[in-house]
């Protein structure tokens, strides 16, 4: 890579330790992904805040940096394992929320705004267009591509983290224009479509997409839908993007035989012990769709449904907290579905959910299938 | 020698081959530096005060946070030697400040096992 002599100093510490670990980090990855330079990025979003998916070595980590480092640019950051208003009654290790405690002074210490989201476009305001971002969670970084016109990588934990310290990310892969020139193309043939039916076709383009996909046979995706779509192909692969026109190079149909076959490998159960909404976190307009459908109805089972803390105050004064309470929803901020400790396999077997990317992590990382079904579906067969 | 240079730095050791890539979260005790994957061709070995030459690291990105562990512990390996870079032992490496090369297949596989080398992973240069 060709540094800059500033960042040839940074990097051989002359300006301290944290600030010579953050360029190791982007040099080592950019050296890894064919990277020839670093440019500077705008907006730094962080995975790696549940303390599920970092546990000790990484809560020790950012205990030690968080002494000395502080983040250069806007810093947002992901969900962590609970909502802590409402953990008491979840009979969570003491431990657990002590370390989840840490971890969440650490990232505030550095500078992070305590968004815990997974849908930073979504609650933030964003910059304009063409803008370099750096986003670690998947959904959002394929979101901000494909929808919000910002230019990331799928960033990790450590290239994201060291990006919000610096300012600054390696050039490769998406930041490139040439590369974001989608060179496969999915027909979507499936007919009757609704959130899951995409979540599914995502899943389905992360597996045989490189960088960037085009989706044909759709348009004018709603925002449920399209989440959905990101979020399943953010669990699957690689791929950072997608747009709806039409690509070059090979096409491939996403019809009801491909689909039956993502069912088959998430769809693991019949039916759920308890529903849950999320993964990716509800937005307003999400909320405001739920209450409406809600109305005069309640759930025949304990249904979670996992929001940004960002909402709360507008959901309240607009009613739907109120609504959907009354329905038996259960609504909790600043976590979600993904890895965390409220759904235990030693209490709940099944849990019916309509996001695909739920539904691969409950499996893989909590131990607990997945009955899936739409919104509308959870609606009409789990209300009464 | 053809080295490409990941993570900067200079050391001296034996080396500890590895056949098989390594998982380090899981794969690894971070308190120890001992292999504790049964299936691990290295397991019961400590990859402690060792260059470490595997051919890449695979499992979960977390994993870069076992490798920081195992510095903080004081039994991280001296430095790594690989055949193809992985972004988890790339950020875990740099994060931890442990020389990291990605070495050439004919040079990797000249490499032997216990052989005491001196590494300079500024120059790109394994004696």
């Amino acid at each position: 890579m060709e540094l800059t002599k500033e960042e040839e100093d940074a990097l051989d510490g002359k300006y301290g330790e944290t600030l010579a670990l953050a360029y190791r980090v982007l040099v080592a990855i950019g050296e890894a992904t064919g990277s020839d330079k670093l440019i500077p990025i705008e907006w730094a979003h962080l995975s790696g805040v549940n303390y599920n998916t970092i546990g000790d070595a990484g809560e020790e980590f950012l205990s030690h940096l968080s002494k000395d480092a502080k983040f250069k640019v806007k810093t947002t950051v992901n969900p962590i394992g609970f909502d802590f208003d409402t953990v008491s009654k979840y009979n969570l290790d003491e431990q657990f929320i002590q370390k989840q405690q840490s971890i969440t002074q650490s990232y505030e210490k550095m500078g992070a705004v305590p968004s815990f989201s997974c849908i930073p476009y979504e609650i933030f305001e964003l910059p304009k267009k063409g803008t370099h971002v750096s986003f670690a969670e998947s959904n959002a970084a394929i979101y901000a591509n494909s929808v919000s016109g910002l230019k990331t990588n799928k960033e990790g934990a450590f290239s994201a983290l060291a990006s919000a310290i610096t300012g600054k990310s390696p050039y490769s892969d998406l930041r490139n224009d040439e590369n974001r020139k989608p060179n496969i193309t999915i027909q979507m043939k499936v007919e009757n479509k609704d959130e899951l039916t995409y979540g599914m076709l995502g899943y389905f383009a992360g597996k045989v997409a490189g960088n960037s996909v085009a989706i044909s046979g759709t348009k004018n995706l709603d925002k449920r839908s399209c989440k959905s779509l990101c979020a399943g192909m953010g669990t699957s692969g690689r791929c950072g993007m997608f747009t709806l026109e039409k690509g070059e190079g090979e096409k491939i149909d996403f019809d009801d035989k491909e689909m039956q076959k993502v069912r088959d490998e998430l769809n693991t159960s019949e039916s759920g012990d308890l529903i849950t909404l999320g993964s990716p976190q509800l937005g307003l307009e999400e909320i405001s769709d739920l209450a409406v459908m809600l109305k005069g109805r309640s759930f025949r089972k304990r249904c979670m449904i996992f929001c940004p803390r960002a909402i709360k105050e507008q959901i309240t004064d607009l009613g739907y907290t109120k609504e959907i309470e009354r329905a038996g929803g259960e609504l909790l901020y600043d976590c979600c579905i993904c890895l965390t400790p409220l759904i235990e396999k030693s209490n709940i077997d099944a849990v019916t959910t309509n996001s695909v990317k739920g539904a691969y992590y409950l499996r893989t990382s909590n131990g607990v299938d997945a009955n899936l079904k739409s919104l509308n579906q959870i609606v009409r067969e789990e209300t009464k | 020698m053809n080295i490409k240079v990941i993570v900067k730095g200079k050391t001296k050791g034996a080396l500890l081959i590895s056949k098989n890539p390594i998982n380090f979260l899981g794969g690894i005790d971070k308190k120890t530096g001992q292999v504790r994957d049964k299936n691990h061709d290295l397991f019961g070995k400590s990859i402690a005060n060792k260059i470490l030459v595997f051919p890449f690291g695979v499992g979960s990105s977390v994993g870069a946070y076992t490798i920081y562990s195992l510095k903080y512990n004081k039994c991280a390996p001296l430095a790594m030697i690989c055949l193809k870079a992985d972004i988890t032992t790339a950020s875990g490496c740099a994060i931890s400040n442990i020389p990291l090369i990605v070495a050439q297949r004919e040079d990797y596989e000249s490499l032997k096992d216990g052989q005491e080398v001196s590494l300079d992973a500024i120059e790109g240069n394994i004696l």
